[in-house]
């Protein structure tokens, strides 16, 4: 395996709504900021791969306008991923290790207020007996919940935990979109969104993009003085049909993390993608994370929700912690699918 | 023996999609729009090449560096015809009496090419042909590029080749 490492990470502050900047518009910035951080320009870029959805955007190849925020000349070697940037990233880093690239400019976008996302979200469901039903993302993810409480896995003070851990630690984000000081018994006074689901357990719809750039070897030592380095990753995906998964455990997360060596040693900081409080805790549990773990510094996506760029926000977010030395070993999540149906998890270190 | 003996297979499952989405033009396209609802086509100089983007845009589609807000030029409504097709075929969304003549031109000054229809003879369409919009009485213009009509034949000599070849 090369050394491949993260050496570079931009994201745009997560908003309810971008109100007058297209998608293209809100990349710019982002990418300017990836170039100006990273010193990386255009002709040492090998690779090029995106995560974006033209669900979102509602027209088709909506992502090949993604490309006027990188330039496209020189003709660049470029591919794009219908997931989240984090999935992009997997697609450069299987590039380099393959020896195809050394230096891999990577980023993800979402503009989920352009429509009603909850029905969006009900397009990625089993397209014959599910789907015509309608069930929204915040509808279906509350069957799971329900599930788990149910079945005595976690209760309900336990998920608004979550809620109240990652607001309080996203007021040091200054990305985040939903930050504040909250109580548990505050938000178990809360109404119902979704049975048994509340306000506070989901996570924000949110505008935004994130970027990233992966050297390997010396490159990425000449990048970053302490890069954060790619020593596992891996995704595995469980099966669309809700009925014939265990939707009390993230199944597919335990794998991913077990192949990735998530648990041969101590983990200092863990960025976790879950959109919902009671898929955190499913998260958190099939990493095996405890308490000698900083969980969601950044707030999470449940602090700020960029669907499509959220998940390589959260391996941004852990690699800064490596770069900065207040981690050796950390590890991102990032997920696609209803009920957390598919699972990324990166691990990086700092040696 | 199966319960669904003796009766019709289901071949066909209908499941209607229909999602609304607020679209936004963005900063860039919508300062276009509004300039066009007053007769106005603007185009946007790359910093790095100084080449001449149509219609404006966020950013330099090749060198990936944003426009900045001083880089706006506006450009005339005349151009050179650079290449076309004659449209034999009709479509559902093209209201247009067939055949027509669809176009890309090269207004004066830009970069990149804007595809339209022309108003001329089948047998006198040809490349380098100067032409011009044929704009919408004013009290039409709205935010659209539906503003120009069509475009026509001007009477000026063919456009050398030479000038417009890297824009086909």
């Amino acid at each position: 395996m090369r050394d491949v490492a993260v050496v570079g990470f931009a994201q745009s502050a997560n908003v309810r709504r971008e109100t007058d900047r297209n998608e293209v518009e809100i990349l710019i910035p982002v990418i300017q900021e990836l170039r100006k951080t990273t010193g990386v320009q255009n002709d040492e870029v090998d690779f090029v791969c995106s995560g974006s959805s033209d669900y979102l955007a509602g027209s088709s190849f909506a992502f090949v306008a993604g490309l006027d925020a990188v330039g496209a000349w020189p003709p660049v070697c470029e591919s794009h991923v219908e997931m989240d940037g984090a999935w992009a990233l997997y697609e450069a880093w299987v590039k380099i290790q393959m020896g195809y690239a050394d230096v891999a400019l990577v980023y993800g976008f979402g503009k989920p207020s352009m429509g009603d996302l909850p029905l969006t979200m009900a397009l990625q469901l089993d397209p014959y007996t599910v789907m015509p039903l309608w069930p929204d993302a915040v509808s279906v993810a509350a069957l799971q919940a329900r599930v788990g409480l149910d079945a005595g896995i976690y209760g309900e003070r336990e998920m608004a935990e979550r809620a109240v851990r990652d607001r309080a630690n996203a007021k040091a984000n200054p990305c985040a979109q939903v930050k504040g000081d909250f109580t548990v018994e505050g938000i178990l006074a809360d109404p119902f969104l979704a049975n048994p689901l509340r306000k506070h357990d989901c996570a924000p719809i949110s505008d935004g993009a994130s970027a990233m750039i992966i050297a390997a070897g010396d490159r990425a030592r000449q990048i970053q003085d302490r890069p954060a380095w790619i020593r596992g990753f891996e995704h595995i995906c469980e099966p669309m049909d809700l009925g014939v998964r265990d939707l009390t455990s993230s199944r597919s997360t335990a794998i991913a993390a077990e192949k990735a060596g998530v648990r041969s040693d101590k983990v200092d900081v863990a960025e976790l993608s879950a959109p919902f409080t009671h898929q955190e805790i499913l998260v958190e549990r099939a990493l095996g994370l405890g308490d000698a773990t900083d969980v969601n510094p950044s707030g999470g996506a449940l602090a700020g929700n960029p669907i499509m760029a959220v998940g390589l926000a959260r391996i941004g977010e852990a690699a800064r912690r490596v770069w900065d030395g207040s981690a050796d070993r950390a590890v991102a999540h990032a997920t696609s699918g209803p009920c957390l149906q598919q699972n990324l998890v990166c691990l990086l270190e700092g040696n | 023996m199966s319960e669904n003996e003796g009766t019709d297979p289901i071949e066909v499952l209908r499941t209607p999609i229909q999602l609304d989405y607020d679209y936004t033009a963005g900063v860039s396209a919508s300062r276009f729009l509004r300039a066009v609802a007053k007769g106005k086509l603007l185009g946007q100089k790359c910093p790095v090449d100084g080449r001449v983007y149509f219609p404006s845009r966020g950013s330099c589609p090749q060198h990936g560096v944003p426009f900045e807000d001083g880089a706006t030029v506006e450009l005339p409504d005349k151009g050179t015809l650079v290449t076309y097709s004659i449209v034999r075929v009709p479509s559902e969304n093209i209201p247009l009496e067939l055949p027509y003549i669809t176009v890309q031109v090269l207004l004066d000054g830009a970069d990149t090419v804007l595809m339209h229809v022309l108003d001329a003879g089948l047998d006198d369409v040809r490349m380098g042909m100067r032409v011009q919009a044929k704009w919408k009485p004013e009290s039409e213009w709205t935010t659209s590029m539906t503003n120009i009509e069509y475009f026509v034949p001007i009477d000026e000599p063919d456009a050398d080749y030479e000038t417009y070849k890297e824009h086909i």
